[in-house]
Protein backbone atom coordinates (compact mmCIF):
# COMPACT_ATOMS: atom_id res chain seq x y z
CA UNK A 1 0.00 0.00 0.00
CA UNK A 2 1.46 3.37 -1.29
CA UNK A 3 0.40 6.73 0.87
CA UNK A 4 1.06 9.72 -0.34
CA UNK A 5 0.05 12.39 2.90
CA UNK A 6 -0.39 16.25 1.12
CA UNK A 7 0.44 18.78 3.95
CA UNK A 8 1.33 22.40 4.07
CA UNK A 9 2.52 24.94 6.17
CA UNK A 10 1.24 27.70 8.13
CA UNK A 11 1.13 29.78 10.88
CA UNK A 12 0.00 28.77 14.31
CA UNK A 13 -3.55 29.30 16.10
CA UNK A 14 -2.12 31.66 18.38
CA UNK A 15 -0.72 33.79 15.66
CA UNK A 16 -1.64 37.35 15.47
CA UNK A 17 -1.88 37.57 11.46
CA UNK A 18 -2.71 40.71 10.62
CA UNK A 19 -2.91 42.71 6.62
CA UNK A 20 -0.01 45.43 6.69
CA UNK A 21 1.36 47.02 3.47
CA UNK A 22 -0.40 44.95 1.42
CA UNK A 23 0.67 41.51 3.12
CA UNK A 24 -0.60 39.08 5.35
CA UNK A 25 2.10 39.04 8.41
CA UNK A 26 2.42 37.12 11.63
CA UNK A 27 5.00 38.69 13.50
CA UNK A 28 7.80 36.13 14.89
CA UNK A 29 4.96 33.71 15.20
CA UNK A 30 5.89 29.72 14.39
CA UNK A 31 5.07 27.84 11.03
CA UNK A 32 4.10 24.60 11.63
CA UNK A 33 2.14 21.62 10.07
CA UNK A 34 -1.63 22.77 8.86
CA UNK A 35 -3.57 21.54 12.22
CA UNK A 36 -6.00 19.65 9.53
CA UNK A 37 -3.07 17.95 7.65
CA UNK A 38 -1.86 16.02 10.78
CA UNK A 39 -5.22 14.07 10.58
CA UNK A 40 -3.87 13.13 7.13
CA UNK A 41 -0.62 11.76 8.28
CA UNK A 42 -2.49 9.93 11.14
CA UNK A 43 -4.67 8.33 8.86
CA UNK A 44 -1.51 7.48 6.07
CA UNK A 45 -0.08 5.84 9.38
CA UNK A 46 -3.14 3.86 10.51
CA UNK A 47 -3.59 2.41 6.85
CA UNK A 48 0.47 1.73 6.58
CA UNK A 49 -0.04 0.00 10.00
CA UNK A 50 -3.05 -2.21 8.92
CA UNK A 51 -1.91 -2.93 5.16
CA UNK A 52 1.97 -2.94 5.31
CA UNK A 53 3.25 -0.59 2.62
CA UNK A 54 5.02 3.41 2.65
CA UNK A 55 3.97 6.90 3.71
CA UNK A 56 5.03 9.63 1.64
CA UNK A 57 4.71 13.52 2.85
CA UNK A 58 4.51 15.57 0.26
CA UNK A 59 4.33 19.52 0.20
CA UNK A 60 4.53 22.63 -2.08
CA UNK A 61 5.94 25.41 -0.16
CA UNK A 62 9.29 27.54 0.48
CA UNK A 63 12.09 26.08 1.91
CA UNK A 64 11.00 26.81 5.34
CA UNK A 65 8.45 24.13 4.85
CA UNK A 66 11.07 21.21 5.50
CA UNK A 67 9.99 21.80 9.22
CA UNK A 68 6.71 21.04 8.68
CA UNK A 69 7.64 18.14 6.52
CA UNK A 70 9.94 16.99 9.21
CA UNK A 71 6.87 17.08 11.81
CA UNK A 72 5.25 14.46 9.59
CA UNK A 73 8.80 12.12 9.58
CA UNK A 74 8.60 12.89 13.12
CA UNK A 75 5.18 11.28 13.16
CA UNK A 76 6.11 8.06 11.26
CA UNK A 77 6.37 9.00 7.27
CA UNK A 78 8.67 7.10 5.45
CA UNK A 79 9.99 9.91 3.11
CA UNK A 80 9.29 13.23 2.48
CA UNK A 81 9.40 15.21 -0.92
CA UNK A 82 9.11 19.02 -1.24
CA UNK A 83 7.99 21.15 -4.43
CA UNK A 84 9.53 24.54 -4.02
CA UNK A 85 9.82 27.27 -6.80
CA UNK A 86 10.06 30.77 -6.96
CA UNK A 87 7.47 30.55 -9.46
CA UNK A 88 4.64 28.77 -7.47
CA UNK A 89 4.65 31.44 -5.52
CA UNK A 90 1.40 32.98 -6.79
CA UNK A 91 -1.22 30.23 -7.96
CA UNK A 92 -4.14 29.49 -7.10
CA UNK A 93 -5.81 26.10 -6.13
CA UNK A 94 -6.66 24.51 -9.56
CA UNK A 95 -2.45 25.54 -10.27
CA UNK A 96 -1.76 23.95 -6.60
CA UNK A 97 -3.89 20.31 -7.71
CA UNK A 98 -2.19 20.54 -11.32
CA UNK A 99 1.26 20.37 -9.96
CA UNK A 100 0.69 18.31 -6.85
CA UNK A 101 -1.07 15.70 -9.86
CA UNK A 102 2.32 15.81 -11.43
CA UNK A 103 4.26 15.71 -8.48
CA UNK A 104 2.08 12.90 -7.48
CA UNK A 105 2.32 11.10 -11.15
CA UNK A 106 6.37 11.45 -10.10
CA UNK A 107 6.48 9.90 -7.01
CA UNK A 108 5.26 6.31 -9.18
CA UNK A 109 1.07 6.85 -8.17
CA UNK A 110 -0.01 5.63 -5.11
CA UNK A 111 -2.86 3.71 -3.91
CA UNK A 112 -4.78 6.56 -1.71
CA UNK A 113 -3.45 10.43 -1.18
CA UNK A 114 -4.34 11.88 2.17
CA UNK A 115 -5.29 15.51 2.63
CA UNK A 116 -6.41 17.24 5.49
CA UNK A 117 -9.63 19.05 5.39
CA UNK A 118 -9.06 22.35 4.80
CA UNK A 119 -6.04 24.76 5.46
CA UNK A 120 -5.71 27.42 8.22
CA UNK A 121 -4.74 30.00 5.89
CA UNK A 122 -7.02 29.54 2.56
CA UNK A 123 -9.65 28.17 4.38
CA UNK A 124 -10.77 27.38 0.93
CA UNK A 125 -10.78 23.20 1.32
CA UNK A 126 -10.99 22.92 -2.44
CA UNK A 127 -7.62 21.39 -2.96
CA UNK A 128 -8.49 17.98 -2.71
CA UNK A 129 -11.04 17.20 -4.67
CA UNK A 130 -9.57 19.46 -7.34
CA UNK A 131 -6.42 17.30 -7.10
CA UNK A 132 -9.00 13.85 -7.62
CA UNK A 133 -10.09 15.65 -10.36
CA UNK A 134 -7.08 16.26 -12.37
CA UNK A 135 -5.61 12.71 -11.26
CA UNK A 136 -8.97 11.70 -12.65
CA UNK A 137 -9.49 9.39 -9.26
CA UNK A 138 -12.65 9.38 -6.60
CA UNK A 139 -12.45 11.68 -4.23
CA UNK A 140 -13.94 10.52 -0.44
CA UNK A 141 -14.51 13.91 1.29
CA UNK A 142 -14.43 14.26 4.86
CA UNK A 143 -13.45 11.14 5.96
CA UNK A 144 -13.21 9.73 9.79
CA UNK A 145 -13.09 5.60 9.13
CA UNK A 146 -11.08 3.98 6.68
CA UNK A 147 -11.06 0.45 5.96
CA UNK A 148 -9.28 -0.82 2.42
CA UNK A 149 -10.09 -4.67 0.84
CA UNK A 150 -8.61 -5.96 -2.47
CA UNK A 151 -8.25 -2.96 -4.38
CA UNK A 152 -10.95 -0.79 -2.84
CA UNK A 153 -11.71 1.26 -0.11
CA UNK A 154 -15.01 1.47 2.45
CA UNK A 155 -15.03 5.05 4.03
CA UNK A 156 -17.11 6.56 7.00
CA UNK A 157 -18.02 10.30 5.48
CA UNK A 158 -18.37 12.25 8.79
CA UNK A 159 -21.36 15.07 7.43
CA UNK A 160 -23.62 17.38 8.41
CA UNK A 161 -26.15 14.79 7.75
CA UNK A 162 -25.06 11.84 9.11
CA UNK A 163 -22.12 9.45 8.90
CA UNK A 164 -22.54 8.33 5.12
CA UNK A 165 -20.81 4.37 3.62
CA UNK A 166 -18.75 5.03 0.56
CA UNK A 167 -16.83 2.50 -1.21
CA UNK A 168 -14.73 2.76 -4.24
CA UNK A 169 -11.79 1.32 -6.01
CA UNK A 170 -8.18 2.53 -5.38
CA UNK A 171 -6.15 4.91 -6.32
CA UNK A 172 -8.69 7.21 -4.49
CA UNK A 173 -8.00 10.91 -3.11
CA UNK A 174 -9.62 11.30 1.12
CA UNK A 175 -9.80 14.13 2.97
CA UNK A 176 -9.30 13.32 7.01
CA UNK A 177 -11.55 14.69 9.45
CA UNK A 178 -10.86 14.43 13.34
CA UNK A 179 -12.59 11.35 13.96
CA UNK A 180 -9.90 9.06 12.64
CA UNK A 181 -8.39 9.62 15.85
CA UNK A 182 -6.12 12.06 17.57
CA UNK A 183 -2.76 12.40 15.45
CA UNK A 184 -0.19 10.92 17.32
CA UNK A 185 2.83 12.61 18.71
CA UNK A 186 6.51 13.06 17.34
CA UNK A 187 8.54 9.91 19.02
CA UNK A 188 12.35 11.12 20.22
CA UNK A 189 13.63 8.22 17.66
CA UNK A 190 10.91 10.09 15.17
CA UNK A 191 12.10 13.19 15.72
CA UNK A 192 15.94 12.17 15.65
CA UNK A 193 15.40 10.24 12.44
CA UNK A 194 13.36 13.32 10.50
CA UNK A 195 16.12 15.72 11.86
CA UNK A 196 18.43 13.49 9.73
CA UNK A 197 16.53 12.81 6.71
CA UNK A 198 17.21 14.36 3.51
CA UNK A 199 14.20 15.85 2.02
CA UNK A 200 14.75 16.16 -2.30
CA UNK A 201 13.44 19.93 -3.68
CA UNK A 202 11.77 19.15 -6.64
CA UNK A 203 11.00 22.47 -9.18
CA UNK A 204 8.37 22.61 -11.20
CA UNK A 205 11.38 22.36 -13.95
CA UNK A 206 11.18 18.36 -12.71
CA UNK A 207 7.88 18.12 -12.66
CA UNK A 208 7.36 18.38 -16.22
CA UNK A 209 4.83 20.59 -16.01
CA UNK A 210 4.07 24.78 -16.94
CA UNK A 211 3.39 27.10 -14.55
CA UNK A 212 -0.38 27.44 -14.30
CA UNK A 213 -1.68 30.71 -14.20
CA UNK A 214 -3.46 31.54 -11.34
CA UNK A 215 -7.40 32.25 -12.57
CA UNK A 216 -8.37 33.23 -8.48
CA UNK A 217 -6.34 36.35 -7.67
CA UNK A 218 -6.02 38.89 -4.64
CA UNK A 219 -6.78 42.42 -5.10
CA UNK A 220 -6.83 43.93 -1.78
CA UNK A 221 -6.40 42.22 1.88
CA UNK A 222 -7.72 44.25 4.92
CA UNK A 223 -8.40 43.61 8.81
CA UNK A 224 -11.30 43.21 10.16
CA UNK A 225 -13.27 45.61 11.92
CA UNK A 226 -12.60 45.06 15.65
CA UNK A 227 -15.28 45.48 17.92
CA UNK A 228 -14.15 45.86 21.10
CA UNK A 229 -16.21 44.18 23.32
CA UNK A 230 -16.42 44.80 27.22
CA UNK A 231 -18.45 41.77 29.03
CA UNK A 232 -20.95 42.98 31.01
CA UNK A 233 -21.07 40.19 34.17
CA UNK A 234 -24.56 39.48 35.51
CA UNK A 235 -24.63 39.11 39.04
CA UNK A 236 -27.87 38.47 41.64
CA UNK A 237 -28.52 36.69 44.55
CA UNK A 238 -29.77 33.32 42.74
CA UNK A 239 -29.99 31.48 39.53
CA UNK A 240 -32.97 32.71 39.03
CA UNK A 241 -32.38 36.17 40.00
CA UNK A 242 -29.44 36.38 37.55
CA UNK A 243 -31.54 34.69 35.02
CA UNK A 244 -34.47 37.00 35.32
CA UNK A 245 -32.08 39.77 34.57
CA UNK A 246 -30.18 38.19 31.67
CA UNK A 247 -33.16 37.29 29.91
CA UNK A 248 -34.11 40.83 29.68
CA UNK A 249 -30.59 41.87 28.51
CA UNK A 250 -30.95 39.47 26.08
CA UNK A 251 -33.85 40.48 24.87
CA UNK A 252 -32.81 44.15 24.95
CA UNK A 253 -30.66 43.12 22.18
CA UNK A 254 -32.92 42.28 19.68
CA UNK A 255 -31.75 39.29 18.18
CA UNK A 256 -34.48 36.60 19.26
CA UNK B 1 -25.00 39.38 -16.70
CA UNK B 2 -25.88 35.40 -16.56
CA UNK B 3 -26.17 34.22 -13.28
CA UNK B 4 -27.04 30.45 -12.27
CA UNK B 5 -27.41 29.80 -8.62
CA UNK B 6 -27.36 25.88 -7.74
CA UNK B 7 -29.75 25.12 -4.90
CA UNK B 8 -27.82 22.21 -2.54
CA UNK B 9 -30.04 19.69 -0.84
CA UNK B 10 -29.73 16.76 1.10
CA UNK B 11 -32.55 14.17 -0.52
CA UNK B 12 -34.81 16.75 -1.22
CA UNK B 13 -34.01 18.99 2.17
CA UNK B 14 -32.76 22.30 0.70
CA UNK B 15 -30.12 24.25 2.43
CA UNK B 16 -31.42 27.25 3.62
CA UNK B 17 -28.02 28.79 2.58
CA UNK B 18 -29.69 28.23 -1.21
CA UNK B 19 -32.35 30.39 -0.91
CA UNK B 20 -29.93 33.16 0.39
CA UNK B 21 -27.96 32.61 -2.82
CA UNK B 22 -30.88 33.17 -4.70
CA UNK B 23 -32.27 36.08 -3.40
CA UNK B 24 -28.35 37.32 -4.18
CA UNK B 25 -28.90 36.48 -7.42
CA UNK B 26 -31.90 37.75 -8.26
CA UNK B 27 -30.46 41.33 -7.21
CA UNK B 28 -28.20 40.95 -9.85
CA UNK B 29 -31.25 40.25 -12.87
CA UNK B 30 -32.54 37.04 -13.89
CA UNK B 31 -31.70 33.99 -12.55
CA UNK B 32 -31.56 30.86 -13.77
CA UNK B 33 -31.68 28.24 -10.28
CA UNK B 34 -29.84 24.16 -10.98
CA UNK B 35 -31.35 21.26 -9.25
CA UNK B 36 -29.66 18.00 -9.88
CA UNK B 37 -31.15 14.92 -8.04
CA UNK B 38 -33.62 12.31 -8.04
CA UNK B 39 -37.08 13.34 -7.92
CA UNK B 40 -36.95 16.59 -6.91
CA UNK B 41 -39.83 18.13 -8.24
CA UNK B 42 -40.82 19.43 -4.98
CA UNK B 43 -37.42 21.32 -4.76
CA UNK B 44 -37.55 22.52 -8.32
CA UNK B 45 -40.74 24.07 -7.22
CA UNK B 46 -39.71 25.93 -4.11
CA UNK B 47 -36.94 27.44 -6.35
CA UNK B 48 -39.38 29.40 -8.20
CA UNK B 49 -41.41 30.23 -5.18
CA UNK B 50 -37.84 31.92 -3.74
CA UNK B 51 -37.13 33.67 -6.98
CA UNK B 52 -35.77 31.70 -9.70
CA UNK B 53 -37.01 32.78 -13.47
CA UNK B 54 -35.98 29.96 -14.98
CA UNK B 55 -35.15 26.09 -13.76
CA UNK B 56 -32.80 23.60 -15.31
CA UNK B 57 -33.62 20.24 -13.48
CA UNK B 58 -31.37 16.91 -13.36
CA UNK B 59 -33.71 14.30 -12.08
CA UNK B 60 -31.88 11.08 -13.12
CA UNK B 61 -31.68 7.84 -10.49
CA UNK B 62 -27.92 8.03 -10.98
CA UNK B 63 -28.34 11.03 -8.48
CA UNK B 64 -30.18 9.99 -6.02
CA UNK B 65 -27.26 9.97 -3.70
CA UNK B 66 -24.68 13.02 -3.76
CA UNK B 67 -21.72 11.54 -5.45
CA UNK B 68 -18.78 14.48 -5.87
CA UNK B 69 -17.98 13.23 -9.69
CA UNK B 70 -21.44 12.50 -11.21
CA UNK B 71 -23.01 15.84 -9.83
CA UNK B 72 -19.94 17.44 -11.13
CA UNK B 73 -19.29 16.13 -14.55
CA UNK B 74 -23.05 16.72 -15.09
CA UNK B 75 -23.07 20.42 -13.47
CA UNK B 76 -19.91 21.22 -16.13
CA UNK B 77 -21.74 19.79 -19.01
CA UNK B 78 -24.80 22.43 -18.19
CA UNK B 79 -22.20 25.30 -17.54
CA UNK B 80 -19.89 24.51 -20.85
CA UNK B 81 -23.04 24.68 -22.71
CA UNK B 82 -25.01 27.40 -21.72
CA UNK B 83 -21.98 29.71 -20.28
CA UNK B 84 -23.50 31.35 -17.56
CA UNK B 85 -20.78 34.23 -15.77
CA UNK B 86 -21.53 33.88 -12.23
CA UNK B 87 -22.41 30.65 -10.56
CA UNK B 88 -23.32 31.05 -6.95
CA UNK B 89 -23.90 28.41 -4.67
CA UNK B 90 -24.63 27.73 -0.40
CA UNK B 91 -21.02 26.90 1.20
CA UNK B 92 -21.86 23.26 2.19
CA UNK B 93 -19.16 20.52 2.20
CA UNK B 94 -20.93 18.88 -1.05
CA UNK B 95 -20.90 22.55 -2.77
CA UNK B 96 -17.24 23.05 -2.03
CA UNK B 97 -16.29 20.04 -3.69
CA UNK B 98 -18.54 20.34 -6.48
CA UNK B 99 -17.51 24.16 -7.38
CA UNK B 100 -13.96 22.90 -6.92
CA UNK B 101 -14.22 19.93 -9.38
CA UNK B 102 -16.42 21.75 -12.23
CA UNK B 103 -13.36 25.07 -11.79
CA UNK B 104 -11.12 22.31 -12.89
CA UNK B 105 -12.89 21.20 -15.64
CA UNK B 106 -14.02 24.36 -17.37
CA UNK B 107 -10.76 26.28 -16.62
CA UNK B 108 -11.96 28.58 -13.99
CA UNK B 109 -11.74 28.83 -10.31
CA UNK B 110 -13.62 28.49 -7.41
CA UNK B 111 -14.05 31.62 -4.47
CA UNK B 112 -14.94 30.07 -1.28
CA UNK B 113 -17.71 30.74 1.70
CA UNK B 114 -17.60 34.59 0.73
CA UNK B 115 -19.41 36.99 2.76
CA UNK B 116 -19.73 40.11 0.69
CA UNK B 117 -19.52 40.41 -3.03
CA UNK B 118 -19.84 43.64 -5.66
CA UNK B 119 -20.37 43.62 -9.59
CA UNK B 120 -18.68 45.63 -11.90
CA UNK B 121 -20.22 44.70 -15.29
CA UNK B 122 -20.32 40.92 -15.49
CA UNK B 123 -17.26 40.67 -13.27
CA UNK B 124 -17.52 40.18 -9.53
CA UNK B 125 -14.81 41.12 -6.54
CA UNK B 126 -15.55 38.76 -3.55
CA UNK B 127 -14.71 39.53 0.29
CA UNK B 128 -14.12 36.47 2.15
CA UNK B 129 -12.32 35.27 5.11
CA UNK B 130 -8.50 34.14 5.45
CA UNK B 131 -6.59 32.78 8.37
CA UNK B 132 -9.48 31.80 10.16
CA UNK B 133 -11.08 35.56 10.10
CA UNK B 134 -8.38 37.17 11.36
CA UNK B 135 -7.63 38.90 7.37
CA UNK B 136 -10.47 39.60 4.88
CA UNK B 137 -9.38 39.48 1.39
CA UNK B 138 -10.85 40.71 -1.80
CA UNK B 139 -10.56 38.34 -4.77
CA UNK B 140 -11.27 37.83 -8.24
CA UNK B 141 -11.85 34.87 -10.12
CA UNK B 142 -10.50 35.96 -13.94
CA UNK B 143 -12.65 33.06 -16.25
CA UNK B 144 -15.82 32.37 -16.50
CA UNK B 145 -17.79 31.49 -14.95
CA UNK B 146 -17.12 32.43 -11.51
CA UNK B 147 -17.70 30.02 -9.37
CA UNK B 148 -18.83 31.60 -5.47
CA UNK B 149 -20.04 29.89 -2.63
CA UNK B 150 -21.87 32.07 0.05
CA UNK B 151 -21.29 31.75 3.56
CA UNK B 152 -24.16 30.63 5.10
CA UNK B 153 -26.73 33.57 7.15
CA UNK B 154 -24.20 36.69 4.94
CA UNK B 155 -26.71 37.24 2.95
CA UNK B 156 -30.54 37.48 3.59
CA UNK B 157 -33.46 34.86 2.62
CA UNK B 158 -35.82 35.90 0.49
CA UNK B 159 -39.36 35.89 1.31
CA UNK B 160 -41.16 32.47 -0.28
CA UNK B 161 -43.95 33.42 -2.97
CA UNK B 162 -46.09 30.18 -2.58
CA UNK B 163 -47.48 29.42 -6.06
CA UNK B 164 -45.23 31.28 -8.45
CA UNK B 165 -44.24 29.07 -10.95
CA UNK B 166 -41.78 29.57 -13.99
CA UNK B 167 -40.33 27.40 -17.26
CA UNK B 168 -38.37 24.27 -16.09
CA UNK B 169 -35.85 22.96 -18.62
CA UNK B 170 -34.71 19.12 -18.63
CA UNK B 171 -31.00 18.28 -19.11
CA UNK B 172 -29.46 14.66 -19.17
CA UNK B 173 -27.07 13.24 -16.32
CA UNK B 174 -23.70 12.94 -17.48
CA UNK B 175 -22.92 9.09 -16.25
CA UNK B 176 -19.13 9.64 -13.67
CA UNK B 177 -19.29 7.27 -11.37
CA UNK B 178 -16.47 5.93 -8.87
CA UNK B 179 -18.14 5.43 -5.71
CA UNK B 180 -20.97 3.88 -4.28
CA UNK B 181 -23.16 4.89 -0.95
CA UNK B 182 -23.24 1.70 0.81
CA UNK B 183 -25.67 3.76 3.62
CA UNK B 184 -25.96 6.09 6.44
CA UNK B 185 -26.09 5.36 9.82
CA UNK B 186 -29.28 6.08 11.73
CA UNK B 187 -27.38 6.63 14.76
CA UNK B 188 -26.97 10.70 14.36
CA UNK B 189 -29.48 12.74 13.94
CA UNK B 190 -29.13 15.26 11.24
CA UNK B 191 -27.56 18.42 12.74
CA UNK B 192 -26.89 21.87 10.60
CA UNK B 193 -25.61 24.27 13.17
CA UNK B 194 -24.48 26.58 10.11
CA UNK B 195 -28.34 27.70 9.68
CA UNK B 196 -29.37 28.28 13.09
CA UNK B 197 -30.12 31.62 14.13
CA UNK B 198 -29.30 30.78 17.80
CA UNK B 199 -26.90 28.16 18.98
CA UNK B 200 -26.59 27.20 22.67
CA UNK B 201 -23.40 25.48 23.37
CA UNK B 202 -21.58 23.33 25.79
CA UNK B 203 -18.26 22.77 26.52
CA UNK B 204 -16.10 20.41 28.64
CA UNK B 205 -17.94 22.06 32.14
CA UNK B 206 -21.28 20.43 31.21
CA UNK B 207 -19.73 17.32 32.54
CA UNK B 208 -18.75 18.71 35.27
CA UNK B 209 -21.37 17.87 37.83
CA UNK B 210 -20.42 15.25 40.07
CA UNK B 211 -23.88 15.03 42.22
CA UNK B 212 -25.04 13.80 38.70
CA UNK B 213 -22.81 10.62 38.61
CA UNK B 214 -19.85 10.25 35.83
CA UNK B 215 -18.87 12.93 33.60
CA UNK B 216 -20.80 10.98 31.11
CA UNK B 217 -24.56 10.86 33.19
CA UNK B 218 -23.72 14.87 33.95
CA UNK B 219 -22.86 15.83 30.39
CA UNK B 220 -26.05 13.87 29.51
CA UNK B 221 -28.13 15.92 31.71
CA UNK B 222 -26.45 19.21 30.67
CA UNK B 223 -27.20 19.19 27.65
CA UNK B 224 -30.35 18.00 27.50
CA UNK B 225 -31.07 21.28 29.34
CA UNK B 226 -28.92 23.08 26.76
CA UNK B 227 -31.26 21.14 24.34
CA UNK B 228 -34.10 22.82 25.84
CA UNK B 229 -32.77 26.30 26.08
CA UNK B 230 -32.27 25.75 21.99
CA UNK B 231 -35.26 24.22 21.20
CA UNK B 232 -37.43 27.24 23.29
CA UNK B 233 -35.42 29.63 20.85
CA UNK B 234 -35.43 27.36 17.68
CA UNK B 235 -32.24 27.10 17.63
CA UNK B 236 -29.42 24.36 17.44
CA UNK B 237 -27.01 22.86 20.42
CA UNK B 238 -23.38 23.82 19.56
CA UNK B 239 -20.23 22.31 21.09
CA UNK B 240 -16.58 22.61 21.59
CA UNK B 241 -14.18 20.09 20.49
CA UNK B 242 -13.39 19.30 24.15
CA UNK B 243 -17.42 17.78 24.34
CA UNK B 244 -16.73 16.22 21.25
CA UNK B 245 -13.44 14.59 22.22
CA UNK B 246 -15.21 13.52 25.93
CA UNK B 247 -17.76 11.18 23.60
CA UNK B 248 -20.65 13.96 25.08
CA UNK B 249 -21.87 14.73 21.82
CA UNK B 250 -21.31 14.39 17.94
CA UNK B 251 -18.94 15.98 16.30
CA UNK B 252 -21.23 17.64 13.69
CA UNK B 253 -22.21 19.54 16.67
CA UNK B 254 -18.92 20.81 17.07
CA UNK B 255 -17.93 24.75 16.79
CA UNK B 256 -14.59 26.16 16.00
CA UNK B 257 -11.30 25.87 14.20
CA UNK B 258 -11.88 22.01 13.50
CA UNK B 259 -15.55 21.88 13.33
CA UNK B 260 -17.96 24.60 12.22
CA UNK B 261 -17.53 28.34 11.29
CA UNK B 262 -20.96 29.76 12.65
CA UNK B 263 -22.40 33.33 12.96
CA UNK B 264 -25.59 32.98 14.24
CA UNK B 265 -27.50 35.64 15.96
CA UNK B 266 -27.47 34.36 19.76
CA UNK B 267 -24.26 32.52 20.99
CA UNK B 268 -24.95 31.13 24.59
CA UNK B 269 -21.49 29.39 25.64
CA UNK B 270 -21.98 27.18 28.40
CA UNK B 271 -19.01 25.50 30.11
CA UNK B 272 -16.44 26.59 27.41
CA UNK B 273 -13.16 28.38 28.31
CA UNK B 274 -12.95 29.87 24.96
CA UNK B 275 -9.36 28.13 23.31
CA UNK B 276 -8.83 30.19 20.37
CA UNK B 277 -9.17 27.16 18.71
CA UNK B 278 -13.21 27.47 19.64
CA UNK B 279 -13.45 31.18 19.58
CA UNK B 280 -12.17 31.64 15.55
CA UNK B 281 -15.66 29.28 14.94
CA UNK B 282 -17.99 31.46 16.74
CA UNK B 283 -16.51 35.35 17.57
CA UNK B 284 -18.45 36.70 14.33
CA UNK B 285 -22.19 35.90 16.79
CA UNK B 286 -23.87 39.27 16.84
CA UNK B 287 -24.42 38.68 20.80
CA UNK B 288 -22.35 36.66 22.61
CA UNK B 289 -23.17 35.09 26.23
CA UNK B 290 -21.10 33.14 28.06
CA UNK B 291 -21.99 30.78 31.68
CA UNK B 292 -18.93 29.90 32.94
CA UNK B 293 -17.47 29.25 36.66
CA UNK B 294 -14.29 30.39 36.20
CA UNK B 295 -14.22 34.09 36.27
CA UNK B 296 -11.25 33.89 34.16
CA UNK B 297 -12.01 31.76 31.38
CA UNK B 298 -11.02 33.72 28.31
CA UNK B 299 -14.12 33.03 26.76
CA UNK B 300 -16.05 35.96 28.82
CA UNK B 301 -13.41 38.12 26.74
CA UNK B 302 -15.51 37.35 23.73
CA UNK B 303 -18.69 37.73 25.46
CA UNK B 304 -21.19 40.93 25.66
CA UNK B 305 -22.97 38.99 28.46
CA UNK B 306 -21.46 36.81 31.12
CA UNK B 307 -22.42 34.65 34.32
CA UNK B 308 -20.00 33.28 36.56
CA UNK B 309 -22.14 30.45 37.81
CA UNK B 310 -22.90 26.77 37.47
CA UNK B 311 -24.62 26.57 33.95
CA UNK B 312 -26.74 23.76 35.89
CA UNK B 313 -28.58 25.93 37.24
CA UNK B 314 -28.54 29.03 35.35
CA UNK B 315 -30.10 27.44 31.96
CA UNK B 316 -32.68 25.65 33.09
CA UNK B 317 -33.77 29.05 34.90
CA UNK B 318 -33.03 31.21 31.56
CA UNK B 319 -34.92 29.02 30.24
CA UNK B 320 -37.76 29.66 32.69
CA UNK B 321 -37.24 33.12 32.39
CA UNK B 322 -37.39 33.33 28.70
CA UNK B 323 -40.22 31.41 28.32
CA UNK B 324 -42.47 33.42 30.22
CA UNK B 325 -40.81 36.42 28.19
CA UNK B 326 -42.13 35.31 25.10
CA UNK B 327 -44.99 33.69 25.75
CA UNK B 328 -44.29 30.24 24.89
Amino acid sequence: MKIIACIKQVPDSEAKVKAENGQVTWGDAPLVINPFDEYAVEGALQQKEANGGTVTALCIGPETAREALKHALAMGADEAILVSDPALNDIDSVGAARVLAAAINKIGGADMVMFGRQTLDNGAGVTPPQTARVLGWPMLGWVGQIKVDAGSVQVERVLEEGRQTVKANLPAVLSIVQSIGEPRYPSFMGIRKASKAAIPVWSVAELGVSVPAAVVTRVEISNPPTAETVCEIIAGETPEAIAETLADKILAEKVL
Amino acid sequence: MKTWVYIDHFKGEVQVASWEALGLGKSLGAVTAIVLGSGVDAVAKAAFEYGADEVIVVDDASLADYRAEPFASTFSALASSSTPDLILLPTTARTRELSAMCAVDLNSGVLTDVSALSVDGDKVTVTRPIYEGKVLEKTVCNAKPQFVTLRGRAFPKPAQEAGRTGAVTKAEAKADVKSSVEGYSATEAAVNIGDAAVIVSGGRGVSNNPSLGDEKAAAEKGFALLGELAGLLGGAVGASRAAVDGGFITYAHQVGQTGKVVAPDLYIACGISGAIQHLVGMRNAKLIVAINKDAEAPIFKQARFGVVGDLFAVVPALTVALRKRLGK
